[in-house]
């Protein structure tokens, strides 16, 4: 990433909560233009680094630059230049769609227009529904309008598209998508790893406040990928002249009946020792594939696969 | 969907204060006398006791009834907005997050609170024209009154109350802020000095009502009213309960 000036620029950030640490040295880097998405289970530190970044709340420790300037304290100027859509809420209990979206368009200078981006994201329906009586995913689609109604430089979405459907994940995708084609800067966290891969430029993923992986989402999931191959076969084989057949520090094992896991550095002569191997056998390899791993498997193997609260 | 390429190309920049101020003022406004339990509170109830007291010779009220009732529901109306209806909104504009959502835009800190008083003040105003108004329709004759006076105590009793009501609906969970401001409202109602006259409360209750807010503004306002000179005690028990409780709310008041 390169650029005079960041849209985003953290080092070291430190937030603490009565004593532990939410969010625990944290370095995040994001230029103009750029989609940077931030990935964690319930609880990483996500929702807090979003706010410090917004000006919303405080930081314990490290340094905070957005668009060149410190949010602390949130000045005018700053606030100006960027969008906030929060997770959940941010709304009057009794206003209209079409009220909210007009509000916070005339706190910027040069909006889009309420009625377009009401029209745009679905809302024209319930333009006249008070806000209690919206669905979530509506009330999503209205917090994303008044984050991005202000033509801002920078855009905080936080979990974007946790509640809506399929077709309303297209939607805010292909905006994001828009938003980035135009220049702005877009942070978005989201625990849907499809969602990471799809949008992002660059992808940290975070667990009790700190970054265990970040990369493009090619970087990401191209790690390790060619050190697995996979195939099925008669469960129980003897795998004893196989394991000798294999180059050094090639392994072979089978983790569930008649799945084989061949781990090592896989070339063109661990595939075709395999299927030989086989062939002697008299089975047919099946379902033989080099493994590339899914950002959810990184994903899962760096943050654990226990449920989090 | 696609995008016009251009259509989301940064063009940052804060709006118009004064109509940042005013877009805010009348939707705060507007929100206020949509929603049917405020508007029971705040226009309902005071009318209904303005024609109850007036015709029906129930509370003991001195003569003029019609400028005693318009006293009574005067004080009673301001109490409505500027604390249970302010409370009770902040509470749930809190629980629902608008505050921090209106915080991370360009507006103005202050302009937030201002907005919110602002439409704190239109609905006050709207309640006066009206309820003067059917008291005028019951027989209330303005011209004996003090303007200046009611006036004032219009004003700095919203002070008082809204101090209050800020500071309640600011610091407490919705819906224990919902129970507090209704069980507090009535009490005041029945026995701070808005309904039955301090003078008409037993001893002790009638000194404690004399330092309430609702005693003092219902007290100054039925004074005013017929032309007197609202003592200087209730002046003062407004604005102290207005400084005391600003100040409290000011480091108390959470965004969220």
């Amino acid at each position: 990433m390169s650029g005079a000036v960041r849209a985003l620029e953290v080092r070291d950030l430190v937030v603490r909560y009565q004593g532990r640490a939410a969010v625990d040295g944290l370095d995040l880097d994001l230029a103009p233009g750029q989609v940077l998405a931030l990935l964690g289970p319930n609880g990483a530190g996500k929702t807090t680094t979003v706010e410090v970044c917004e000006g919303l709340r405080g930081r314990d420790g490290g340094e905070v630059r957005v668009l060149g300037t410190d949010p602390a304290g949130a000045p005018d100027a700053l606030r100006a230049r960027m969008g906030v859509m929060p997770q959940g809420g941010g709304a009057y209990p009794g206003v209209r769609v079409r009220e909210m979206v007009g509000l916070v368009a005339t706190c910027s200078a040069h909006p889009l227009d309420p009625d377009w981006l009401v029209e745009t994201l679905g809302l024209a329906s319930c333009a006249r529904t008070p806000y209690k009586r919206l669905s979530v995913g509506q009330q999503q689609r209205l917090a994303l309008a008044c984050a991005v109604v202000g033509r801002p430089e920078l855009v905080f979405l936080d979990e974007p598209t946790a509640s809506l459907d399929p077709q309303g994940r297209r939607l805010v995708w292909d905006l994001v998508r828009a938003l980035r084609a135009d220049g702005v800067a877009v942070l978005l966290t989201t625990h849907l790893m499809q969602e990471a891969e799809t949008l992002a430029d660059h992808i940290v993923i975070i667990d009790h406040g700190r970054t265990v992986a970040e990369g493009s989402p090619d970087d990401l999931t191209a790690a390790g990928a060619d050190r697995e191959l996979r195939f099925r076969a008669a469960a129980g084989m003897d795998l004893r002249l196989l394991a000798d057949a294999l180059p050094e520090g090639c392994t072979v094992s089978e983790p569930t009946p008649g799945s084989y896991l061949v781990e090592g550095s896989i070339d063109p002569q661990v595939l075709s020792t395999v299927t030989s191997w086989c062939a002697r056998q008299g089975v047919l390899a099946d379902d033989l594939r080099v493994a590339r791993r899914s950002l959810e498997d990184v994903f899962l193997e760096l943050t654990g696969r226990e449920l989090r609260s | 969907m696609s995008f016009e390429a251009g259509t989301f190309t940064p063009a940052p920049g804060r709006g118009a204060l004064g109509r940042m101020l005013g877009t805010q003022v009348l939707l705060e406004t507007k929100l206020a006398l949509r929603q049917g339990e405020q508007v029971l509170l705040t226009l309902v109830i005071p009318l209904a006791l303005l024609i109850g007291l007036t015709l029906l010779r129930v509370v003991p009220l001195p003569e003029p009834r019609p400028t005693s009732a318009l006293g009574t529901v005067l004080a009673l109306a301001i109490m409505s907005t500027a604390f249970t209806s302010q409370a009770i909104s902040l509470g749930f504009d809190r629980r629902y997050g608008v505050l921090r959502r209106l915080a991370a835009t360009a507006v103005p800190r202050w302009l937030i609170v201002l907005g919110r008083l602002g439409g704190m003040a239109a609905v006050v105003f709207v309640q006066v024209v009206v309820l003067a108004a059917v008291a005028v329709a019951l027989g209330w004759r303005p011209g004996a009154g003090s303007p200046g006076w009611v006036v004032l105590l219009v004003v700095l009793g919203t002070a008082a109350f809204g101090a209050v009501g800020v500071l309640l609906g600011g610091s407490l969970r919705a819906e224990l802020v919902l129970a507090v401001a209704n069980i507090v409202w009535f009490v005041l109602l029945f026995a701070g000095g808005v309904l039955v006259p301090a003078a008409a409360l037993p001893g002790p209750l009638a000194t404690v009502v004399q330092l309430l807010p609702s005693g003092a503004l219902a007290e100054g306002l039925r004074t005013a009213l017929v032309g007197g000179t609202p003592s200087t005690a209730h002046v003062v028990v407004l604005l102290a309960w207005t400084v005391v409780a600003g100040g409290i709310a000011v480091r108390t008041v959470r965004w969220s």
